[in-house]
């Protein structure tokens, strides 16, 4: 006999609840749920447009706990992430965050993240898939220890123009000293809370860490503190849209993971993606440097663009070709929409060599549906700087009030 | 019988199991005369479903739709003709110690289940299905070729085994080494690559050695674990399902197919010896002596009773017939077929849990399936066996009467000569008991709701369906009797050393399993060689 | 020399001086390189060593007998020159028979005694197996292609493999694309009735694999046994005069008459790398000796592991690395006895060359079986040597050495070798009493070196001797793993010269001449 029954309902209830989710199973109005990384979390608790301006205008709550986080520590812990990531873990400072991505051995990504830096021997991961068998098997030979810690910490994104102000009125004193990246550890009646200047919508805006146990009541004030400024939850689909017009990249959306991919010519590499600037050939061996050298002697065969499309329909999935009779395929959309604040028709799209270069003109095979009859539109489409949208509010030290 | 006297078909097709009755409609939709001819009074050979008691229906021998080619079932209209295959739940695997692994659909709720055992294992699962598919994807177009033979310079050998290396090629260097390593790992290596936990390499191992003389630690066994992964349903690659109505439906559908077509079959017909002149086969004989003519005989038995007993030797090749003898065919499963007065409670598995509608198995570890492999080796049955049982009523109300239950059960191994002597009737039944034994330790109230139960060894398999050994895959899937080299090297191209004589069993490429491949490719085989084009 | 500045950087600095590291360090200093040889150990030898186990009685300590290495470079190195005498060679082989009769393997007459039929057949068998052997014996000879380059030379190497395998003929080309993947047992007992004789050539199949002969792929490693012994020419089953270390010692007279430097107790504490490239090795002591280029004769996974270290690499090849089976299963058991020990039915001639106990392929599937679960076989199968009698040296006068290679030993029994290394030996001991009855009485030491010990005294990882399974997943292009499987690694300047590439284990000394033919050919 076991000494204590296993957990065995996950086959009745797959999906895990955050500790949010009586508030946000609350606010939502529209049963428009979505299954991220095993939680339950809200796709849409309004409107994607009212809760999309929010991000934009005001202040936003989006619950980002099903968000993958690991605890990385021990003496290795250092020399461990600088040979897992493609960037130079040295570098990163006690009390600061970094956006990495790692990559196999053919210099394929496997999954983007953050790297947080508590200490000299101890720092965070966070990625959107789980990671624990590439991080497994890359620890073989470090002296380093690796925690999975997603539900042992809640975690809450502020993000928006007065997202600053609406912190610093719910406690976190001293908020606006916090540059981009840079964490910061908080006392809030008496519950600790970690504060990072982070997030996935190209606007001024944190991330908050905390216990589970403290998640509601932190939900509450922060609600409260933000009344007056507009304070609104949003849902995965809002928050897609904001990071299309930062430019930011979504595993499985924009690139499969190399560790996924089962046809072959699927994966795809830093320097295809456009992330060339995150890999750091200067420091010491990190996985699939070889390759990527390699490849960057070679030159990359296709590559991630912004698009700036014709018209305003979004180009989902559309194709792209070289001509506007479709005759030479170039490429493909990954994401798409028409973005409300920079009234442009943008797209993040994968093309082949030479399309890279701003200015180059596709065209984009777009499918409407106009009350259930498909119509066929081959739109110019123009490649663009990324990201599409990048106000001076998100760097600025201290962020505005307003 | 036959009034026309001495009409001579386009066709003869002995035997009809499922690849018999595949390559039968192929061809009666090309347009031949077509007659296929069974020894039984029910068709479908190893695919059948049986009333051996009362109202229940047993999936007598085969008990699982996965590997029947998609190609098939929509060009022979098999949905039109009754066939319908509903998709597992999941499964479970029931450790002797009371604990379990079970497999969901759901990839969220599997994930947590795996992570009870080792989070980690739970997500090495991910690399682990994309490493299968990976396989599977190679693998697949291949099912339906016809294999190059590499010592050949024909054109089309040349061009086969161009296409066979291109699509090795074009997955990369990489790739191409893991798929050696692949082909040629056991199970157990392989599975070492991925997990940790014993529970998870076990339940995995499991269809590594379903119907073959390897154990999980045989080099080899890692390709026979894809065998049973390649099916895929309704777009699923690797998901097995039931066929509504019990394996029979799919001869049932197969042979309506046929009759539609125009194509013929006799059953209660042995066939004794298919009659050959001039190095050319003519037609067969049948045990009760009446002959019938055909300008092309289709044997859809396993070349061992083809060229061992139906064909005499004197139309054969020495070498050949030495290869013959030589291929490996060997009786390791055993069968239970059991009729349960009520569904057995499972108090490993979790109350409400879909996972007992799937496969359920017993097993501990890959030591505790070797074992069972080692007694087999020594020609006894396994005194632990590995246990893959289905309750297939739960799903098909078909099955059993209401409240009532169906379960077939899976042994591996069971040996087709046993050291001790010839199977008797009380060895029948003294391994029976050791099966139910072992499921009763599982399932308290088992025992007492058994209503009748059909214990068939291997030896009976082959007495009743006439699978030599009663070896489910008509011969091993080892390196040695794959690809080119199935049945026999120079013979895997369907045709014979008799002209205009065929096989379409199992015994061919791409193997067992009711997947109608093997038929399909004879059939092709047959209509090239008639100058009748392609297959539809 | 300074610990901080590395002086008189060398060409070329091997790691061990194992055979296959002397033979690499002989060929490289005869083209002129500058080489330096580092030995963890006092001697040089690696696995192929002299040593005492009683007093006055030596034996060779891993393998026993020569029968590997090519009479082509046994010439080139100049082995006779530098000291290597044989006592013996073309040493016959005897399938023991506890009912005191045993069979000669290989001759006819002793085969027609007991099976007219095995004898017939036993000719046609023999030169088709000959045949395949020396297709095999072509591969084994040369570093593998890499699949899916662009390169040249491998695909030449491909389109000579497929040239050579269609010059064998149709018929034997068909018969060895069906048997190379098949199981030894099955092989065996479709061609012959007798089961000494099938025994014995399913022992000769499985010696160093970790399989019993009913595993598919022993056919593959009986045929590698074969064709290394053809390679072998006039050395083949040899006893080296003084035991297997004189080949070491031979081979390392070579390496230094052509000029290269061995420095033994010398451990090599890592592999160092500046610029992701290997630029010398860091000793045990601290000191650090640089060199353009590191050649690891040690196994694949002490030297990407251990001595360079996985942050130098990628995790997925670390992982290929971390997978690489090299759990050793045969063990050493080593007698000095008080005279010629007499096994029934054994006559001096044979006893002077390979005693194999293994009367049946079951028998040794059996005790393959123990194998799988972490014990030591019950009734282990044994290939026994008596090197006293081509070599009466090795022990004081009258008295005699027996060596015995015995499978399958589990590198980590459960609970540990501590405690089951009494009955291990008990049932080894069993087992040669069965088949010389009375040899307990005349034993007056013994030893036995399990996996285990092998590890730690010679530093194989595992203990195994062939640096790594031989199967067919860690064969030819993919052995040790892809991307190191042809002596070059990830990490330029480093290359592999030891058992862990291909053709792998066996004191054949090819790989380390291939490496040696590789840096060559790189910096020419």
């Amino acid at each position: 006999m076991r000494a204590e029954p296993l957990p065995l309902h996950h086959f009745r209830k797959p999906l895990l609840e955050t500790p949010f989710d009586a508030r946000t199973r609350a606010l939502q109005q529209n049963d428009q749920f979505v299954a991220w990384a095993g939680y339950t979390t809200v796709d849409v608790f309004t409107s994607v447009e009212q809760e999309y301006f929010a991000i934009r205008n005001a202040v936003t709550l989006y619950d980002l706990t099903p968000m993958v986080k690991y605890r990385v520590s021990g003496p290795d812990a250092e020399r461990y992430l600088n040979r897992l990531v493609t960037r130079d873990v040295r570098r990163l400072k006690v009390g600061r965050v970094s956006y990495v991505v790692w990559c196999n051995d053919s210099g394929h990504i496997i999954d983007d993240g953050t790297v947080f830096r508590f200490g000299a021997q101890d720092f965070r991961v966070c990625t959107a898939e789980r990671q624990l068998d590439w991080f497994s098997d890359s620890a073989l030979g470090f002296d380093v220890e690796i925690e999975e810690v997603t539900e042992a910490i809640a975690a809450l994104a502020v993000q928006g123009p007065t997202s600053c102000c609406v912190l610093k009125r719910f406690g976190l004193s001293g908020i606006e000293r916090l540059k981009p990246f840079e964490l910061g550890e908080f006392v809030v009646r008496g519950r600790p809370l970690l504060a990072s200047r982070t997030g996935f919508t190209g606007d001024l805006g944190y991330e908050l860490w905390m216990r589970p146990a403290d998640a509601l009541t932190a939900w509450d004030e922060l609600m409260a503190a933000g009344q007056s400024r507009g304070i609104r939850a949003i849902g995965s689909q809002a928050l897609n849209l904001a990071r299309i017009e930062a430019g930011f990249l979504l595993p499985n959306v924009d690139f499969v993971s190399a560790e996924h991919t089962v046809r072959v010519g699927r994966d795809r590499s830093p320097l295809e993606l456009g992330l060339g600037w995150l890999v750091d050939f200067d420091k010491p061996h990190f996985n699939g440097r070889r390759a990527l050298l390699a490849e960057r002697q070679r030159g990359p065969r296709r590559q991630l663009v912004g698009l700036d499309v014709g018209g305003n329909k979004p180009a989902h999935h559309a194709l792209l070709y070289a001509d506007a009779g479709g005759r030479r395929e170039v490429g493909s959309v990954t994401s798409a929409a028409w973005s409300p604040t920079c009234k442009r028709n943008i797209a993040l799209a994968m093309v082949e060599a030479p399309c890279f270069a701003p200015g180059h003109a596709v065209w984009a095979d777009i499918y409407l549906n106009r009350e259930l009859v498909w119509e066929r539109r081959m739109v110019r489409a123009q490649v663009v700087e990324r990201p599409f949208f990048a106000p001076e509010r998100r760097r600025l030290t201290p962020p505005a009030d307003r | 019988m036959p009034a026309a006297g001495r009409r001579r078909h386009d066709v003869i097709v002995v035997g009809a199991g499922h690849n018999g009755l595949v390559a039968a409609c192929y061809l009666a939709r090309a347009g031949l005369d077509v007659l296929v001819l069974e020894q039984n009074d029910y068709v479908g050979g190893a695919a059948v479903s049986r009333r051996l008691y009362r109202d229940f229906t047993y999936s007598n021998c085969s008990y699982v739709c996965s590997l029947l080619r998609p190609e098939i079932m929509r060009t022979l209209e098999l949905p039109r003709f009754g066939l319908q295959i509903i998709p597992y739940e999941g499964g479970c695997t029931m450790m002797r110690d009371g604990g379990h692994l079970a497999l969901y659909d759901n990839h969220d709720a599997l994930r947590r289940e795996i992570a009870r055992h080792s989070q980690r294992d739970a997500e090495a699962y991910t690399r682990f299905s994309r490493d299968v598919l990976r396989q599977c994807k190679f693998i697949k177009p291949l099912l339906l070729h016809e294999p190059p033979d590499p010592t050949s310079f024909r054109p089309r050998d040349i061009r086969e085994l161009l296409y066979l290396g291109q699509r090795l090629y074009r997955v990369g260097e990489q790739r191409m080494y893991d798929t050696i390593r692949f082909w040629t790992m056991s199970a157990a290596d392989f599975l070492d690559e991925y997990f940790d936990t014993e529970i998870v390499k076990a339940h995995f191992a499991g269809s590594s050695i379903i119907g073959t003389a390897l154990g999980p630690r045989s080099p080899g066994s890692a390709y026979v674990l894809l065998h049973h992964y390649m099916g895929d349903i309704d777009e699923t690659v690797g998901a097995w399902g039931f066929a509504r109505g019990g394996m029979g439906a799919v001869s049932g559908a197969l042979a309506a197919s046929l009759a539609a077509s125009g194509g013929a079959v006799r059953t209660g017909a042995p066939v004794a010896q298919i009659l050959v002149r001039n190095g050319r086969a003519r037609g067969v004989a049948l045990a009760s002596g009446e002959e019938l003519e055909a300008s092309t005989v289709i044997s859809n038995l396993d070349i061992k009773r083809t060229f061992l007993d139906a064909v005499a030797p004197e139309h054969l090749p020495e070498e050949f017939l030495t290869a013959v003898r030589r291929f490996k065919i060997r009786g390791s499963s055993g069968k239970l077929n059991i009729a349960l007065d009520g569904l057995p409670t499972f108090p490993a598995i979790p109350a409400g849990s879909p996972c007992i509608r799937g496969d359920l198995h017993i097993t501990d570890s890959i030591a505790m399936m070797e074992r069972a492999y080692d007694d087999w080796k020594d020609g006894r049955w396994s005194a632990a066996p590995y246990v893959d049982m289905l309750i297939p009523s739960q799903i098909d109300p078909t099955m059993a009467p209401d409240g009532k239950h169906y379960m077939s059960v899976f042994v591996q191994y069971c040996p087709y000569r046993l050291a001790a002597g010839p199977w008797t009737d009380a060895r029948r039944q003294e391994f029976g008991a050791t099966v139910i034994d072992a499921i009763a330790r599982q399932s308290p109230d088992f025992k007492s709701l058994i209503l009748h139960a059909e214990i068939r060894t291997p030896w009976d398999i082959e007495n009743e369906v006439g699978l030599t050994e009663g070896n489910i895959f008509q011969g091993e899937l080892t390196m040695d009797q794959l690809l080119f080299n199935r049945p026999v090297p120079g013979y895997a191209q369907y045709r014979t050393p008799v002209r205009s004589l065929y096989l379409s069993g199992s015994c061919t490429h791409p193997g067992g399993g009711v997947m109608g491949a093997p038929g399909a490719n004879a059939a092709r085989r047959v209509l090239a060689d008639l100058g009748r084009g392609a297959l539809q | 020399m300074s610990a901080a500045a590395p002086s008189s950087p060398h060409d070329v600095i091997v790691i061990g001086a194992g055979h296959n590291g002397l033979v690499c360090a002989a060929t490289l200093a005869r083209a002129g390189r500058s080489v330096l040889v580092l030995e963890a150990a006092e001697r040089v030898g690696g696995l192929a060593v002299t040593r005492e186990f009683a007093p006055g009685f030596r034996v060779s300590a891993g393998a026993h007998l020569l029968h590997q290495m090519p009479a082509a470079l046994i010439a080139e190195l100049g082995l006779p020159e530098h000291g290597l005498r044989l006592a013996g060679r073309a040493l016959p082989s005897t399938a023991l028979s506890e009912d005191g009769r045993p069979l000669a393997l290989g001759e006819r007459a002793a085969l027609d005694a007991c099976s007219a039929a095995d004898a017939r057949a036993w000719p046609a068998f023999e030169a088709r197996l000959g045949r395949f052997a020396g297709l095999l014996q072509g591969l084994l000879a040369l570093p593998p292609p890499r699949l899916g380059t662009a390169s040249w030379s491998d695909r030449r190497a491909l389109g000579t493999l497929a040239l050579r395998l269609r010059l064998l003929g149709r018929r034997d080309m068909r018969e060895f694309l069906r048997i190379i993947g098949m199981n030894a047992y099955d092989l065996l007992d479709d061609e012959f009735g007798t089961p000494l004789l099938k025994g014995a050539l399913g022992l000769d199949a499985v010696l160093g694999t970790n399989f019993g002969p009913r595993a598919p792929g022993t056919v593959l490693t009986l045929l590698y046994r074969l064709a290394a012994t053809r390679a072998a020419g006039s050395a083949a089953l040899a006893q080296p005069v003084g035991g297997m270390g004189a080949v070491s010692e031979a081979l390392a007279n070579a390496a230094r008459h052509a000029g290269a430097t061995i420095r033994t107790g010398a451990a090599v504490k890592r592999i160092e790398v500046s610029n992701d490239r290997a630029s010398g090795v860091v000793l045990e002591s601290g000191e650090t000796l640089g060199a353009r280029r590191v050649i690891s004769n040690a196994d694949a996974r002490t030297t990407f592991l251990r001595l360079l270290g996985p942050e130098h690499l990628d995790t997925g090849f670390v992982r290929r690395v971390d997978h690489y089976r090299s759990r050793g299963l045969a063990a050493k058991f080593h007698l000095a006895l008080e005279r010629a020990p007499v096994f029934t039915g054994v006559g001096r001639h044979a006893l002077g060359g390979r005693l194999l106990v293994a009367p049946s392929l079951d028998y040794v599937e059996r005790a393959w079986n123990h194998s799988k679960y972490g014990e030591w076989s019950r009734a282990p199968a044994l290939e026994i040597t008596v090197p006293t009698l081509n070599d009466p040296a090795l022990a004081p006068a009258g008295r005699h050495v027996l060596s015995a290679i015995v499978q399958y030993a589990p590198y980590a029994p459960e609970g540990g070798w501590a405690g089951e290394r009494a009955g291990f030996a008990a049932a080894i001991r069993a087992v040669l009493e069965a088949h010389a009855p009375g040899i307990g009485a005349l034993i007056l030491a013994e030893e036995l070196l399990t996996p285990a010990d092998l590890e730690r005294e010679f530093g194989a990882t595992g203990g195994h001797w062939h640096h790594g399974e031989l199967a067919f997943d860690q064969f030819y292009m993919v052995r040790p793993v892809p991307g190191a499987a042809q002596h070059q690694t990830p990490v330029a300047g480093l290359y592999l010269c030891g058992a862990s590439c291909h053709p792998g284990g066996g004191v054949m000394g090819i790989a380390g001449r291939n490496a040696a033919r590789r840096v060559l050919a790189e910096a020419a």
